[in-house]
């Protein structure tokens, strides 16, 4: 039911995302398109909508299974150093090779994205007062030290200028030939679907994981894995959206309780929703400029997460 | 049947359990009593492979669990901890669906469903089959996770105290449920049980344990006896014969 209201939102917006910009292109001229206009359309009208759907269907699924694996609502990739082990991974990327290819880039964000995740796992199981909150402060703090060991070094190579543009993400730097590596989480995203119960039995622990006859540890690592490949392939090619991963899930989980399976849908939908609909606000409030999403999807998140924050206070006491 | 063969424990120099020796007859309710830190949960965790072994063999039906997959083990034997407290926001029928992983890796056939609902029905969950698990009373959620045991469809049940939290009324529903389940079909059940009265008035075998070891075992008129009850508790219990059962007055 909920879910044609979503398809129809993101219909709406796809079409409006195509038709705004500085060079007019309405929906008539669609049956006559000047070169001029069918070169936008192709090179950076419709690369930036395929970009922003697909980027927010993956960064809120990744963000409801790292919440389901944790077994905390406030963990995601931006929580928990995830993001800043893969720009990490970009700046040594830059570091080693000079003329590293996108795909280059993408498999050294991996590896420090991996890292980073299970580092944090690991932290988790030591950590022995799981409060709800504490969890996510000590994924951001540990974030924070991973983020700041990029800057340092991004500064002692020159390199703040580049490595910030991977702070924040945007969209308005996708044109056609840069962000085709984000094709790589589709496929991702299916094998997260068919993985769907196994996470949600592996979110309900070990033990009760091993008396279904699952293996525990295998499903978390392909957990972590594809959490770690969809973070690096995101940040290359539009940089880190805020709050995304973290805000979504939660709303789903409001309203349909924690059944991953079911709430996969959901999620996808309304995080490429959420995402368009932050992007299309950007690019017309100080038209024809465009503010970064990551900063539009920052600010109306952090709202949401504040909100959410003190909905859980109210309801733990 | 399920036989335990010098099984051994260790946490750093903390022998927990120590050269244990059992057999466990089938479709009988077995109790597993004694005081705290006699190795009892840790036991029942060997057996059902949630925690490995230090040394010797436990066999189900002549398998030694070792060797089996755990997915096959998973359709023999299920356990049901005392952590029940997970929180996340499941159906009851979410839930019980769970229980049918083993068989069918997620994608639930007729005949899975089939067990899914009996075991609803079985457990009287039909009108809270839709509510969350994070809206039910501690019974019924206890019952729920037994429900989603059921669906399991296991020879063997154990439980790691199940009465845990539980008041008085629920706790009786839910050892009556355990008989059943023993009685009408067949299965065989396990348990850890801190009351010795509750033990006594719905189990058919008990095992003490004291400091790792089995001290006493048999059946639960052989146990629940006082002469026996002092050597498992270090403490003078009055047994007196209600009914038809034995109940060991503690309080005074």
């Amino acid at each position: 039911m909920r879910k044609r209201y979503l398809v129809m939102a993101l219909i709406v917006l796809s079409s409006i995302s195509v038709f705004i910009g500085v060079k007019n292109i309405t929906p008539l001229d669609l049956f006559q398109l000047s070169d001029d206009q069918a070169q936008t359309l192709l090179v950076s009208r419709l690369p930036r909508l395929v970009s922003l759907i697909i980027a927010g269907i993956s960064m809120s699924i990744l963000g409801m299974i790292m919440q389901q694996l944790t077994r905390n609502k406030f963990v995601s990739p931006t929580t928990a150093g995830t993001m800043d082990s893969a720009r990490l991974g970009v700046l040594v990327s830059l570091m080693l090779f000079t003329s590293a290819t996108p795909l280059q880039k993408m498999l050294v964000a991996f590896v420090f994205a991996l890292a980073g995740t299970f580092i944090f796992m690991k932290i988790l199981d030591k950590v022995k007062y799981k409060d709800t909150i504490f969890i996510p402060l000590v994924g951001l703090m540990f974030g924070s030290i991973v983020g700041s060991i990029t800057t340092f070094f991004a500064y002692k190579h020159d390199l703040i200028q580049n490595i910030s543009s991977w702070l924040q993400g945007n969209f308005s730097m996708v044109v056609k030939g840069r962000y085709e590596l984000l094709y790589i989480s589709i496929p991702l995203v299916i094998i997260a679907y068919l993985y769907a119960n196994r996470f949600t039995i592996a979110g309900m622990g070990e033990e009760f994981s091993v008396n279904l006859g699952l293996k525990y540890k295998q499903v978390v690592n392909i957990g972590l894995i594809i959490i770690a490949l969809v973070s690096s392939v995101v940040i290359l090619t539009v940089g880190v959206i805020p709050f995304l991963g973290l805000v979504i899930p939660n709303i789903v989980a409001i309203y349909q309780g924690d059944n991953l399976k079911r709430n996969l849908p959901h999620t996808a939908l309304l995080g490429a929703v959420f995402v368009l609909g932050c992007d299309i606000l950007g690019r017309l409030i100080i038209y024809p400029y465009e503010i970064p999403i990551g900063l539009t999807v920052g600010v109306i998140g952090s709202g949401i997460f504040l909100y959410l924050l003190m909905r859980r206070i109210a309801y733990a006491s | 049947m399920v036989e335990v063969r010098n099984v051994s424990k260790q946490y750093g120099n903390k022998k927990v359990v120590e050269q244990v020796s059992l057999n466990i007859r089938k479709g009988k309710i077995t109790s597993f009593i004694g005081p705290n830190g006699a190795g009892k949960s840790t036991l029942l965790s060997m057996i059902s492979r949630l925690i490995t072994k230090d040394s010797g063999e436990i066999y189900i039906d002549g398998a030694e669990i070792g060797k089996c997959k755990s997915n096959d083990l998973a359709k023999k034997i299920s356990i049901l901890k005392q952590s029940n407290h997970i929180n996340i926001r499941l159906t009851v029928k979410d839930l019980v669906c769970f229980g049918r992983f083993p068989y069918s890796q997620g994608r639930l056939t007729k005949e899975d469903w089939r067990h899914v609902d009996e075991a609803i029905a079985y457990m009287d969950l039909q009108e809270m089959q839709d509510s969350y698990l994070d809206q039910l009373s501690g019974g019924q959620k206890q019952r729920a996770f037994i429900a989603m045991v059921m669906a399991q469809d296991t020879e063997y049940i154990l439980l790691d105290e199940p009465l845990n939290n539980l008041d008085m009324k629920h706790s009786v529903q839910i050892m009556k449920v355990l008989k059943r389940l023993a009685r009408e079909l067949g299965k065989t059940v396990i348990i850890v049980l801190h009351d010795i009265n509750f033990a006594s008035c719905y189990s058919d075998y008990i095992v003490a344990l004291k400091d790792g070891k089995i001290i006493r075992e048999g059946r639960t008129e052989e146990i629940i006896d006082s002469q026996v009850l002092r050597e498992i508790y270090d403490m003078d219990i009055q047994v007196e014969t209600i009914g038809s059962n034995r109940i060991g007055i503690y309080f005074t």
